[in-house]
């Protein structure tokens, strides 16, 4: 569904990326860790041009995502939720849902309010319908987001860093929703520090430090036995 | 025998006896700075939003318009459409002019305007209607310029007044404004007094109304935005 070629990114004089390779397969959840700076963030928005590869190659669902075709390629096959929501605060909950299912995928009004009305009991928000985002607390806009990603109805979502930004008594609720998500065919890449939602929803986890991939397994692997010094050291820090 | 104060009130009686002069001045000032003030946004519009684009190119253009017309004075403008490019066999009439020169004079000011706006919203805008696959022209229309209109309202405004104001200029190439009107007025019979004052007063109508209208208009969008919904008791508090 998603493979990264020998991908390199620099910014600047920055080496971000070095020789990425990587692959999800539908429907798998891939999580994400690793120290800030580490070039996680880097690497899923990759997966969608947000970032252009240096050098090296980003295919998604078969097909090459290069500066041309990425609007009609993200289009189809992916969305994203980012650690600082980034709901357009000028529309209501279920416009924000609404806009590209109408705009973009040209469904007629009716049929988009009722698949977001769907996504929106999804994320237990049903009753926000018609409030503005910053009426909303942090949990509750994160869950919009989340939302908005489903009604576009793409087969990846994903996540950078979505309980980051959050206050400590609402990042669960989110993470429910989350593990909620990942019960459904949908192919999930997570950047996280939430080692706990991690453990739970991960087919695979990726650990990345200093723009390389570490170390990559499953999570019983990852979290009874590393086998990375550096792996073991981040773990112990983060799991204290 | 009458007074010699240039404000006597025989003088007054006088012109407004005239009054349907004055009036054709200020119906033709309206017209102008209507078209013109169309002819600032739209031109406003499409150079703000260059401006702000990847390309140097489009961006230099948009420069080159900006600073032009931003540092050489109106009159000179209005004076090389009049007699510049008559030279050049275009004839254009006054009216004409009055809008050409004074709507693309204040779409530099316009688009500096626009520019700044864009250039407020955050970044996390631009990257959530990617990520959902808009092109440009979609974002920049539907998500991005919507939420400069309270931004960029009041320096409008202020554009706006201006601009009716600069209509003035056309006085001096006979464009029977209603500058040109009270001019005119002024010294075919001498009564300067009452004739700039009135013709001061009905510019004033035309600009105080706005500045308030545009005022409240900013002030209910602000409501609007931060609207909040009926408490739900079945939902946790809202943190701010």
């Amino acid at each position: 569904m998603i493979k990264l070629q020998d991908v390199n990114k620099y910014f600047g004089e920055n080496h971000v990326l070095k020789d990425i390779n990587l692959t999800v397969a539908e429907g798998e959840k891939l999580v994400i860790i690793g120290p800030s700076g580490s070039g996680k963030s880097t690497t899923v928005r990759c997966m969608n041009f947000l970032e252009a590869p240096t050098s090296g190659q980003v295919i998604i669902d078969g097909e090459e995502l290069t500066q041309k075709n990425k609007i009609q390629l993200v289009r189809r096959t992916s969305a994203m939720v980012f650690q600082s929501f980034n709901l357009y605060p000028h529309k209501t909950v279920l416009e924000n849902l609404t806009l590209a299912p109408i705009k973009l995928q040209k469904l007629t009004k009716e049929e988009a309010i009722k698949k977001a009305r769907k996504y929106l009991a999804t994320v237990g928000l049903s009753e926000k319908e018609n409030a503005y985002p910053s009426t909303l607390s942090g949990g509750q806009q994160q869950r919009v987001a989340i939302a908005r990603a489903l009604a576009t109805e793409r087969k990846i979502i994903l996540f950078d860093e979505p309980t980051s930004a959050l206050d400590p008594e609402t990042v669960q609720e989110v993470l429910d929703v989350m593990i909620k998500l990942s019960k459904e065919n949908i192919t999930m890449v997570v950047v996280t520090h939430e080692m706990g939602f991690a453990r739970v929803v991960a087919d695979r986890i990726i650990f990345m430090d200093e723009g390389r991939i570490v170390e990559e397994g499953k999570p019983e692997h990852f979290f009874e036995n590393p086998s990375e010094e550096r792996t073991k050291l981040f773990l112990s820090k983060i799991l204290r | 025998m009458k007074s010699s104060n240039p404000f006597a009130l025989w003088r007054w009686e006088k012109m407004f006896g005239e009054w349907q002069m004055f009036g054709e001045g200020f119906l033709r000032t309206i017209e102008v700075a209507a078209l013109a003030l169309i002819l600032a946004l739209v031109l406003g519009i499409i150079f703000g939003v260059i401006s702000t684009s990847n390309n140097k190119v489009m961006r230099g253009i948009a420069r080159v318009y900006v600073e032009f017309f931003q540092n050489t004075p109106l009159v000179i403008q209005v004076f090389f459409m009049y007699n510049g490019l008559a030279i050049a066999g275009i004839r254009l009439s006054v009216f004409m002019i009055g809008v050409l020169g004074v709507g693309i004079y204040h779409g530099a000011y316009v688009s500096e305007v626009v520019k700044t706006g864009i250039t407020s919203i955050p970044v996390g805008q631009v990257e959530a209607a990617k990520s959902q696959g808009f092109t440009y022209v979609q974002y920049m229309r539907y998500i991005i310029l919507p939420q400069t209109i309270k931004i960029i309202l009041p320096p409008l405004t202020n554009q706006a007044v201006n601009l009716i104001k600069n209509t003035s200029v056309l006085a001096m190439i006979s464009g029977f404004d209603l500058m040109y009107m009270a001019d005119s007025w002024a010294s075919s019979s001498l009564d300067y007094g009452p004739s700039y004052v009135f013709a001061g007063f009905l510019y004033f109508m035309l600009c105080f109304p706005l500045a308030t209208w545009a005022r409240k208009y900013e002030e209910r969008l602000k409501r609007k935005d931060t609207a909040r919904i009926p408490f739900d008791p079945s939902e946790e508090a809202v943190t701010c």
